[in-house]
């Protein structure tokens, strides 16, 4: 994490169109989140959840505005400069998990460091990559001998903490997750919650996510409506 | 990782993946086997006739000396006289000379006089000698030895009657003088397999009874009073000439083209074997073109293959975008993807060639005369397996850039 960056992601002004639509996807025109918060962004489907969280991971640019990130404004960066820092500071959770289907459990939770040298380093000065992954498996309350299994073969439940621990290795500056708690029941949920908030405290990162379940609330520094951030009525 | 990664994905794909190597492999087989029969095909023809110096005839054409000469096809425009023979054999430079006598025929093969030396000095395939599977040479007047495909073709076995016909395409036979099969030779890949080879006494003895292409009427010496007669031909079609030294051909090459006796020409048999090659260069051509056509096409069948894949790999690429490959990465996954099916089409191919080429050589050289050697790749082929592999690197370039596209485009939004 860059002790240097008291604020974890700032958004201003921000005005993004999809190509070939008039309208605008999203217009937002502040957002901030400290380091180390939790915040919760609450909204419908359909109602730009995911293209807010692509517009902060950097995969794609806003025609306007700016987006900083551990104190980079992503509209500056190249597109590879941009892929680079989203490998290095961001990790991400997908609401289907978006496991690579012909790894192992190993190497999808190392994937991300195949592109991020600095978090690759951090992971190398405690140990080996495979004690890491291993030892996020653990506190995920995955079987030990999980690593080598082949994604096809694991529960859903397994997946997911799978691909929690994908995002976390390294300790990136922030996580980004994407309703990762729409196909678990409640107890599940909060069994999965309580993990992944302990382990996301424990990596020192920023937590946002997006959902449309109002009861996650608790779980978080802060919950905000996706609407009251968005204005003009389009998104 | 990132190799690894593109491996396990084709693994994930592997019927489809499975069927691309396939057809790569059997393009890449059959553009080998093309050349390997090419080669071979050449290799063969080049070694028609070698350890001979020089062809002499009446004066013609190169190839057509050669043609009806070696390839005993066509027909001479002359003869040369005995004399001229004598004399060419008695040049400074000659170390053998071997007549042959052409005209005659039995059934479609052509007959051939010649001396028991033609089995010494007649080598083909870089240096090898004729052998006989069964029987010698000939050591009656009426003794003949036939060619492979002719006891082959014709069931012929040792001491077997054969009845020699007066010129290529007549009715007329020298049936009162039949002769008899005293040797096989083996299969050489030569026209020597479908010749009938007897003395040239023996074709002088044919033609004691006939004048200008008639048999006189109610004359036929027996055939122990021919054995007993001279019977020194007057004339023969062509020769073979070796020297004492290589650097001898030249000049002597040069003495019987001006010989001023007779209208003579003497061709280099490598030489005049070159132009002939040539003149069948087209097929040769068509050939190459057609493989490549083959390989062209295999390599389109992955463009469509990888094209087809990209859709439902849309999710994957989306994951790696977002775990933070860049469109670079993205990019190099599928060019290297990409290469390792080329390459592994490649080697399948070339295996492939190879097991083939031991399984049926032998087979390929009995039936049709063709050595098809089990040398290493020649550069020629290694360089056209480097085009495959970078016309395949070429071919991904445009999957590769509309994955680059799509996955940023894709990002987050693949849900599944």
């Amino acid at each position: 994490m860059n002790p240097a960056a008291t604020t974890s992601l700032t958004l201003n002004k921000v005005s993004f169109t999809w190509p070939g639509s008039r309208q605008f996807a999203l217009q937002i025109d502040a957002f901030h989140m400290q380091a180390g918060e939790k915040v919760l962004l609450l909204g419908q489907s359909g109602s730009g959840k995911s293209t807010l969280l692509s517009l902060f991971a950097g995969i794609i640019s806003p025609q306007a505005g700016s987006i900083q990130v551990a104190g980079e404004n992503l509209v500056d960066l190249t597109s590879s400069k941009r892929d680079r820092f989203r490998a290095e500071h961001i990790g991400v959770i997908f609401q289907q998990f978006n496991l690579l289907p012909y790894g192992s459990v190993a190497d999808n939770i190392l994937l991300p460091l195949s592109f991020a040298a600095q978090r690759r380093k951090r992971v190398i000065t405690n140990g080996s990559l495979e004690s890491e992954a291993l030892r996020l498996c653990k506190a995920l309350q995955l079987p030990e001998k999980i690593l080598k299994a082949h994604v096809g073969e694991l529960s859903v439940g397994q997946q997911q903490r799978v691909a929690v621990a994908r995002a976390l290795i390294g300790q990136p500056d922030i996580i980004l997750a994407d309703e990762p708690t729409s196909a678990l029941d409640s107890n599940s949920q909060q069994a999965f919650m309580d993990l992944l908030m302990a382990q996301v405290t424990a990596a020192n990162s920023s937590l946002l996510m997006v959902s449309h379940d109002p009861s996650l609330a608790n779980y978080f520094d802060r919950v905000i409506q996706l609407e009251d951030l968005c204005k003009g009525g389009v998104c | 990782m990132l190799v690894r990664l593109a491996y396990r994905s084709l693994l994930a794909r592997k019927l489809t993946v499975l069927l691309t190597v396939l057809a790569i492999a059997m393009s890449v087989a059959l553009f080998l086997g093309v050349e390997k029969v090419r080669n071979g095909t050449k290799a063969s023809f080049m070694d028609t006739i070698s350890g001979t110096d020089l062809i002499v005839g009446a004066r013609t054409g190169s190839v057509q000396l050669l043609l009806y000469s070696v390839f005993h096809m066509g027909n001479a425009s002359n003869n040369i006289g005995w004399h001229s023979l004598e004399e060419i054999a008695s040049l400074k430079g000659v170390d053998w000379l071997v007549p042959l006598s052409l005209g005659d025929s039995h059934r479609q093969f052509r007959v051939m006089g010649t001396t028991a030396e033609f089995f010494q000095r007649y080598q083909f395939r870089r240096g090898q000698q004729l052998s006989f599977t069964k029987g010698q040479p000939f050591g009656d007047l009426f003794d003949t030895v036939i060619g492979a495909d002719v006891a082959k073709a014709l069931g012929y076995q040792l001491g077997d009657p054969i009845v020699i016909s007066h010129g290529l395409v007549s009715f007329s036979k020298h049936d009162e003088h039949p002769f008899r099969v005293s040797g096989i030779l083996e299969k050489t890949g030569t026209p020597v397999d479908r010749s009938v080879l007897v003395s040239l006494e023996g074709i002088e003895a044919l033609h004691v009874d006939w004048r200008q292409g008639r048999k006189i009427s109610g004359q036929t010496t027996q055939a122990d009073v021919l054995r007993q007669m001279d019977l020194q031909p007057n004339s023969v079609t062509a020769a073979l000439v070796g020297t004492t030294s290589p650097m001898r051909i030249f000049s002597l090459q040069r003495a019987i083209n001006n010989y001023p006796q007779e209208p003579l020409q003497a061709v280099m048999p490598g030489v005049a074997l070159q132009e002939l090659w040539q003149l069948v260069g087209v097929a040769e051509t068509a050939l190459l073109v057609i493989s490549a056509m083959v390989i062209i096409t295999a390599l389109l069948g992955m463009m469509a293959n990888v094209f087809a894949s990209l859709n439902e790999r849309r999710r994957e690429m989306a994951i790696l975008r977002a775990m933070g490959a860049g469109p670079a990465t993205i990019f190099l996954l599928l060019m290297v993807e990409t290469l390792l099916v080329v390459a592994t089409g490649c080697l399948l191919g070339v295996l492939l060639v190879y097991l083939l080429l031991g399984l049926g050589q032998g087979y390929i050289d009995q039936q049709f005369g063709i050595w098809l050697q089990l040398q290493m790749l020649t550069p020629r082929e290694l360089m056209t397996l480097a085009a495959i592999l970078l016309a395949g690197a070429c071919a991904s370039i445009l999957p590769a850039w509309r994955a680059y596209r799509l996955s940023l485009a894709d990002g987050m939004m693949v849900k599944s």
